[in-house]
């Protein structure tokens, strides 16, 4: 497996990882964090495919892309943040 | 967040780096593809011939950490009771706003149709990946979820409609961890442990076997997608 | 350079999450920053099981693998992963109801907030020295009459 394309795409996957874990927590929008925490567990499930653990991935793809992105954004309109994207990060 | 406070926050940083740096030699120093684990060899060996399940991953959920399980599943009911406890509004202040969908709005044909064509396809593949847990990449956590989100799937369409009422979906999780437990008791009436697999594994890869694991699958998947729709319900500050 | 990869992954994940629930002061910032953390810690907890060149754990049709991935860290983050879908609902429901109750999401603020209404509901100024933010405006307003002489001073 060492310099085999798995190793390419497991760079490539852990750099969209990285990035938007980077850019849910500097970003000033709120919309856009949990846009790209959605990201995040996306890239986490095709990780776990790569690694051989399609349950985990399975869950993963579920729970992390679908339902979690579902209770962040029913939290951003339950906590009034979709319309303050314009303000900074740390404004309500 | 000003200038003058971000000069603050080194500290902080300084912490996390280190803890990366730390973390990083420690992890670098284990051996990686080739873990020393004897636990995970004696279940490939053995767990498709002592509990007839294709699924290894569904052995050990089920078969060998059955316990854990029924822990796992006190959790969420604990965190699913928890919202739904502190979201619960008793002297009823602004409902109406509260709410994610503060009036009932037509929002477009499409919508409507999609959601009522999706709906029981969606609570199909749920099914189906609950039943399948035993065979395939699944189970009743995945399966559950999906039935979750077909449940809550019209409320988001139309606009906040639920088609369940609160009391079917207290039924159908008390009912699921019963029969999860209860399915443990008679291993232990029988002389065995405690969610000690029961009847027989039957033949590798068909749909009828692994003895009690898809009973208990369902159990776990029917209990996990009440539960996570209820959570949704308060959520979204409906109060059906 | 494969476990390296993957290692720099899990270790970044998990401590851009920390960093993150220590740094933000935004308590909705907060949330996803333990979600970040959650998914660090689930990938590093899989990597423990990987084993090279090895199957996944499942006996399909006519294949029996000789070499599979160790199926109990799979299990393990299996449940995590559920358990973690609800440990975030029950904190988005807490910051819906210290939303309702204070007004605001900023961190320090809301703590003060609570104090203050904690005290007013005592119905009385605690005795204890005044939680002062590190970046509350210092000595605007003397909040607190019952103070020491020379407290108030500087």
């Amino acid at each position: 497996m060492v310099e085999s394309i798995e190793s390419w795409i497991a760079l490539l996957l852990v750099g969209v990882m990285l990035s938007a874990a980077l850019v849910a927590l500097l970003s000033r929008s709120h919309l856009v964090a949990v846009v790209s925490v959605s990201v995040l567990s996306l890239g986490l499930t095709l990780l776990f495919v790569l690694l051989k653990a399609p349950d985990v991935a399975m869950t993963e793809g579920v729970v992390g892309a679908g339902l979690s992105s579902l209770i962040l954004a029913l939290a951003l309109s339950r906590l009034g943040l979709l319309r303050s994207t314009k303000a900074g990060a740390t404004d309500e | 967040m000003s200038r003058e406070q971000r000069s603050l926050e080194w500290t902080p940083l300084l912490f996390s780096g280190g803890l990366a740096f730390l973390l990083f030699t420690l992890f670098i120093a284990t051996m990686f593809g080739e873990p020393p684990m004897r636990a995970g060899a004696m279940i490939q060996q053995a767990g498709g011939v002592e509990l007839g399940a294709a699924n290894l991953v569904t052995a050990v959920v089920l078969g060998y950490r059955g316990l854990d399980t029924l822990g796992e599943l006190a959790i969420l009911f604990a965190s699913a009771t928890a919202v739904g406890l502190v979201l619960s509004t008793q002297n009823g202040e602004s409902d109406k706003q509260a709410s994610v969908f503060p009036d009932k709005i037509f929002l477009g044909e499409i919508f409507e149709s999609a959601s009522r064509l999706l709906m029981p396809l969606l609570l199909l593949l749920g099914f189906y990946i609950i039943i399948h847990g035993h065979l395939t990449p699944g189970g009743g956590f995945q399966g559950g979820v999906i039935l979750a989100i077909a449940l809550f799937l019209p409320a988001l369409a139309r606009s906040g409609e639920i088609p369940l009422n609160h009391a079917t979906i207290r039924l159908v999780e008390g009912g699921a961890g019963t029969l999860f437990i209860l399915i443990g008791l008679m291993a232990l009436m029988q002389g065995e442990s405690f969610l000690q697999p029961l009847l027989q594994p039957g033949e590798i890869g068909a749909l009828f076997s692994a003895g009690s694991l898809p009973l208990l699958y369902l159990a776990v998947g029917l209990k996990v997608g009440a539960e996570l729709a209820a959570l949704l319900v308060h959520l979204s500050g409906e109060s059906a | 350079m494969m476990e390296m990869v993957l290692y720099a992954g899990a270790v970044g994940l998990l401590v851009i999450g920390i960093a993150g629930l220590v740094l933000s002061h935004h308590l909705f910032r907060q949330v996803l920053a333990l979600v970040i953390a959650e998914a660090g810690a689930n990938l590093l907890l899989l990597l423990a099981g990987y084993r090279f060149g090895g199957e996944a754990p499942i006996w399909s049709e006519g294949s029996f693998p000789s070499v599979m991935v160790d199926p109990v860290p799979q299990a393990m983050v299996l449940t995590a992963i559920v358990i973690g879908v609800g440990i975030q609902a029950l904190a988005i429901a807490l910051l819906i109801r210290v939303r309702q109750q204070t007004g605001t999401l900023d961190r320090e603020q809301a703590v003060i907030e609570m104090r203050e209404a904690l005290d007013q509901e005592l119905g009385r100024f605690s005795t204890a020295p005044k939680p002062r933010s590190q970046y509350a405006p210092k000595g605007e307003r003397p909040l607190y009459p019952v103070v020491e002489e020379g407290q108030d001073a500087r």
